[in-house]
């Protein structure tokens, strides 16, 4: 171990180690890049493909978010961004989960739906997708829908849990299991112009945010469709309150939900 | 009484996004949004200065109510 932490120093250009020395080092000791990650992190070092994060992000907290499991219920608009977004920041472990295929209706907002991947897994498409922007990412997709039979299964160990979905019955089951569990949550939803995000952080109880008047299954997304630019804001606000969450800076979300008006650009706060 | 009616987002279309409305005495959150002619369906977040309400709850003078709608997509 001293000698590959040597061995990385020496490497190292003004505290950035490049991905070639990185694989110079995995093949020189043996190790997998997760493995010399790990040190590389250790030692306060930075990978290069990292370089943009460093005045933002701590090595301390660089090394936090590889070590971080983030749970993506749902991977459609929301989860798409997301997912990438999770990817590029360092997360070193994402569990992406969505029973789902692409179908041509998702082309006009879901990150990860291309002409090519027409019927194929969501969740598989966002393993792909991170492993072809980061080499120490591992997404590993659930080709499943969350419920309450394999939920406390696939919330198992994780750090901070993202709701992605798009429905209400799904989503107050998961937002009472994250609770119970004592798991952060970060909650997004969308329709048309319009959307909403609030961080249930421990000891929290968002659901009086996300009910309806009526009881139902869907709000007004199924009368104003979703078009490409909100999930990616919603999920953008999302990924830095799971960012937040995991380098313990979460706290001055406590207690409120942000309602987000891309008509009128207006942004409203709601105590919860 | 008098009642400041905020409506927020999709709520917004052919209606007034702040507006002083006279209602009388014992009229509820639920009448207000049958004045507004907004589909229950649609409503998501009710607040009363600021605090959360159901459909059922009476308004007082001077009171600010918000109706937000459901938003549910992902």
């Amino acid at each position: 171990m001293n000698g590959l932490k040597a061995y990385l120093t020496r490497l190292a250009v003004d505290g950035l180690v490049s991905g070639a020395s990185q694989l110079d080092a995995c093949l020189h000791f043996d190790l997998t890049f997760a493995e010399v990650e790990t040190v590389l992190l250790e030692l306060g070092l930075c990978p290069a493909r990292y370089q943009r994060n460093r005045q933002t992000v701590s090595s301390a907290g660089q090394l936090a978010l590889f070590r971080a499991r983030v749970v993506v219920i749902g991977c459609g608009g929301l989860g798409g961004y997301v997912i990438e977004q999770l990817a590029r920041l360092g997360v070193g472990r994402i569990d992406a989960v969505d029973p789902d295929c692409f179908d041509e209706s998702n082309l006009n907002r879901q990150l990860l739906a291309t002409l090519a991947n027409l019927g194929q897994s969501k969740a598989g498409a966002a393993a792909q997708r991170a492993a072809e922007i980061n080499p120490v990412v591992r997404v590993v997709p659930h080709c499943t829908a969350f419920s309450a039979a394999n939920g406390r299964e696939l919330l198992s160990g994780a750090t901070v849990v993202v709701d992605a979905l798009d429905n209400l019955a799904t989503r107050f089951e998961l937002v009472a299991l994250s609770r119970e569990l004592g798991i952060p949550l970060v909650h997004g939803a969308i329709a048309g112009w319009y959307g909403q995000v609030a961080t249930q952080l421990a000891g929290e109880d968002i659901s009086a945010c996300l009910a309806g008047a009526a009881v139902g299954e869907k709000g007004v997304e199924t009368r104003l469709g979703n078009p490409a630019f909100t999930p990616a804001l919603v999920a953008s606000l999302q990924v830095a309150e799971v960012c937040k969450v995991i380098l313990a800076q979460a706290e001055g979300a406590r207690g409120r939900m942000l309602v987000c008006n891309l008509l009128e650009m207006e942004f409203e706060e709601i105590r919860l | 009484m008098q009642v400041t009616v905020k409506l927020f987002a999709s709520f917004r279309a052919g209606r007034a996004p702040i507006e002083i409305c006279s209602y009388p005495a014992g009229a509820t959150v639920a009448d207000v949004v049958a004045h507004k002619g907004i589909p229950v369906a649609e409503i998501g977040i009710m607040l009363i200065n600021s605090r959360h309400v159901q459909l059922d709850r009476e308004l007082a003078e001077g009171d600010t109510l918000a109706i937000f709608p459901l938003l549910g997509g992902g």
